[in-house]
């Protein structure tokens, strides 16, 4: 290299032998390339579609969201009627979407935790039985486990006018599941400010307890005091504002319970059927996660004289943690992914309610790129969130 | 631009049969042989597999009515089932060549989703079917009901817009294949099942006690079906069209699938004209096609009185009066220009 730069007599030559020699400079020159490569073909796609939705005579843009939707949405969580706007039903479905995701991650955690430690349950039948559990629904397209809760509920339950009587004013048959909807009345605000007063209570607690942890080896019970304050301080503003709550029961009417709230069955399966499905997934990735720990590190706990829960807590999981938590995101962006089956079911969701207005407006371009970036929003805020999550888990070298 | 980059992107996938659906529909379907139509995935009477899996129903004749007169074979026709979510895309994207599919001519399916009307060979009404059990005897009366309905169908707009008009209550649930809002309504999860009054007839048959359900008086939409072509080839719209009128013609005229070879020998001037059997006579090929294009529709796929009654009339297990789809000499609706 330095030899041929000496022999070399004009700088020119020199500089561009160099340049196409140098690691560095192709690199960028390979990457520049790449990206418009990329940018051509976008474009040309781009120039293409536009050309032919303007032969094909097909009027583009999102304009049409403004206009009256003119449909009806069974399940809405905001106010919505046939009046309202092309924009709005989106939400509705954006909002049905998010419902069924969030209450689904949640449930599906839940019972995920539990059958992924009984897995490794010393009890014979639990363990056996957590696995079944795993096998079957992880081994069942998450398709068939709706239609399995769907038609199971619509055959098994009772009909409109012979509904089962649940306690508590509520009802069950195949239209759902009616219970008392609870009306509030003056100075309920009131109730959530306490809400928040107790949990800003338990995380200055929470603080000073570690703190003076670490400072005297007084342990405290936060966990304890934080219920305590959560339950109790709201409860105690609810009495002595005098339970200023009443309920709209449901009661029957010509066709079926009217009042109330109703769970409908299409809601219900969905929900059901991802939690468990999801559920599966996650019980392996707990039990994966706890096994991952090295039984040294919970015989050097018990050498050190630590109660076996105090050993899960403190020494188990948070290393445990470490391994679960990527593999859940995932988990949890597919359950979000998944609920698009919604369709099939007949709820409410964001592709359900795409798929009437494509139909009703014919933006089909329009619609799918709002789908993706809907699904794509979600999911990379699901993403970030658990990415956050993740680094606070991570083990902190020291 | 991100998003405008981005459904462009998307466009290109939904599009992407575009450029091989040219202008020139009619050149498309001889070089590959076949006529390829957009049907539903099952409607009795309108298109719908038999038990030996062949299509049967008035749209696919009307399919195979193209075929004939393009090829001379009515079999040269495909049928591609769609839901009515997709048919749209399906139509706009070159993935079939004409949609007669049940489809209701509307003003923005006819402008702004880039397609073309002209024939209606069924004339509908939207209806409603419930279970007798309830002792409903009028729409009125179903006010919190729950209703079960298909998405993305006009039948969705008709019944919000009825129940608004009315002040009636009542709680959508809706579906994306007529087969699950059917199922639904026949286990009980709805009181109502609403449609075009032929599609209920064809599906009370389907389900578990037929005669437990009837179909209340009430009409509350226009339907007019036909099929729909991409706009901006006339050429081909001309020749969908007059598919539909020459079935239509032939009826009037008497001619039907059996009396045809008779008829061509010994008819008049007008139905030797349409039949092709005119000295120097060019019709058929001003169309695009054969002179025989209109002899073999009527001869391999029969007249228009033939082919409803075959499938939705009283050969059918349907049963459905002619009413607004009879000749308009006999008092209906199916009016055709002239051929000459």
């Amino acid at each position: 290299m330095a030899g041929m730069a000496l022999n070399s007599d004009t700088p020119n030559t020199k500089k561009a032998s160099s340049l196409i020699y140098d690691p560095k400079a192709r690199g960028i020159f390979y990457q520049v390339l790449t990206v418009a490569l990329l940018v051509l073909f976008v474009w040309t796609i781009a120039q293409n579609t536009i050309h032919n939705l303007q032969r094909a005579n097909i009027a583009s843009g999102f304009g049409f969201l403004n206009g009256r939707a003119g449909f009806d949405i069974g399940q809405s969580l905001i106010a919505y009627s046939s009046d309202s706007t092309y924009g709005r039903a989106l939400v509705v479905g954006i909002l049905n979407t998010l419902q069924v995701a969030i209450i689904g991650i949640i449930t599906a955690s839940i019972i995920g935790f539990i059958v992924g430690i009984a897995r490794l349950s010393n009890n014979w039948l639990i363990a056996k039985l957590a696995q079944v559990y795993v096998e079957v629904f992880r081994n069942i397209p998450p398709l068939l486990v709706i239609f399995f809760w769907y038609k199971g509920v619509l055959t098994i339950l009772p009909q409109a006018r012979d509904s089962l009587n649940l306690p508590l004013g509520s009802y069950l048959n195949n239209r759902g599941l009616f219970v008392p909807k609870p009306i509030w009345g003056d100075g309920t605000w009131m109730m959530l400010v306490a809400i928040l007063i107790a949990v800003i209570a338990t995380i200055v607690i929470a603080r000073w307890a570690k703190q003076r942890q670490m400072r005297t080896g007084q342990p405290f019970h936060t966990v304890w005091t934080g219920i305590a304050l959560i339950v109790g301080l709201p409860l105690v503003t609810f009495v002595a504002l005098g339970s200023p709550v009443t309920f709209d029961f449901p009661i029957a009417g010509k066709f079926n319970l009217t009042g109330g709230s109703v769970l409908g069955p299409e809601f219900m399966s969905l929900y059901l059927a991802l939690s468990f499905y999801t559920a599966a997934f996650i019980a392996e990735i707990v039990r994966a996660g706890i096994r991952s720990v090295p039984k040294g590190q919970t015989e050097a706990a018990n050498a050190l004289g630590l109660r076996s829960a105090a050993v899960t807590r403190l020494i188990v999981l948070p290393q445990a943690l470490r391994i679960i938590i990527p593999p859940l995101t995932s988990q949890y962006l597919n359950l979000t992914k998944n609920s698009s089956l919604a369709v099939a079911v007949g709820f409410a969701d964001v592709v359900a309610i795409g798929g009437t207005m494509l139909n009703q407006t014919g933006q089909a371009v329009e619609i799918v790129a709002l789908w993706l970036v809907i699904y794509l929003s979600i999911s990379v805020s699901t993403a970030i969130f658990m990415n956050w999550f993740n680094a606070k888990m991570a083990l902190v070298e020291r | 631009m991100k998003t405008t980059l981005l459904s462009a992107a998307i466009g290109a996938a939904v599009l992407g049969l575009a450029s091989a659906a040219s202008a020139a529909t009619l050149d498309d379907v001889k070089s590959k042989g076949f006529v390829t139509c957009g049907v539903s995935a099952g409607i009795p009477g309108f298109s719908n597999p038999d038990d030996k899996g062949e299509w049967t129903g008035i749209d696919v004749d009307y399919c195979r009515g193209i075929a004939a007169a393009v090829f001379g074979d009515a079999k040269k026709a495909k049928f591609v089932p769609l839901s009515s979510k997709d048919r749209f895309p399906a139509l706009q994207s070159g993935e079939v060549d004409v949609l007669t599919r049940n489809t209701t001519w509307t003003i923005s399916r006819d402008t702004s989703l880039g397609f073309n009307f002209r024939t209606v060979n069924y004339y509908d009404g939207q209806g409603f079917i419930v279970k007798k059990s309830l002792n409903v005897k009028s729409a009125m009366e179903l006010s919190g009901a729950a209703v079960c309905v298909q998405t993305g169908t006009t039948t969705e707009l008709n019944l919000a817009d009825y129940f608004k008009s009315n002040n009636l209550q009542y709680n959508p649930v809706v579906f994306e294949k007529e087969a699950d809002a059917t199922t639904a309504y026949d286990s009980g999860r709805c009181d109502v099942y609403t449609t075009d009054q032929s599609g209920l007839y064809a599906i009370r048959l389907k389900m578990k006690n037929p005669d437990e359900n009837m179909v209340l008086p009430e009409v509350i939409s226009k339907e007019p079906l036909g099929p729909a072509v991409r706009q901006g080839d006339d050429k081909w719209f001309d020749i969908v069209s007059w598919v539909h009128y020459a079935m239509v013609n032939a009826e009037e005229f008497d001619i039907n699938s059996k009396n045809i070879d008779e008829k061509k020998a010994s008819g008049g001037p007008d139905i030797k004209r349409m039949l092709g059997a005119e000295d120097g006579g060019k019709i058929g090929t001003d169309l695009g096609l054969t002179n025989e294009w209109a002899y073999n529709i009527v001869k391999m796929v029969g007249n228009y009185g033939e082919v409803f009654d075959r499938n939705v009339g009283p050969s059918s297990p349907l049963k459905i009066e002619r009413g607004l789809n009879a000749l308009w000499n006999k008092g209906g609706l199916q009016y055709a220009p002239p051929i000459r």
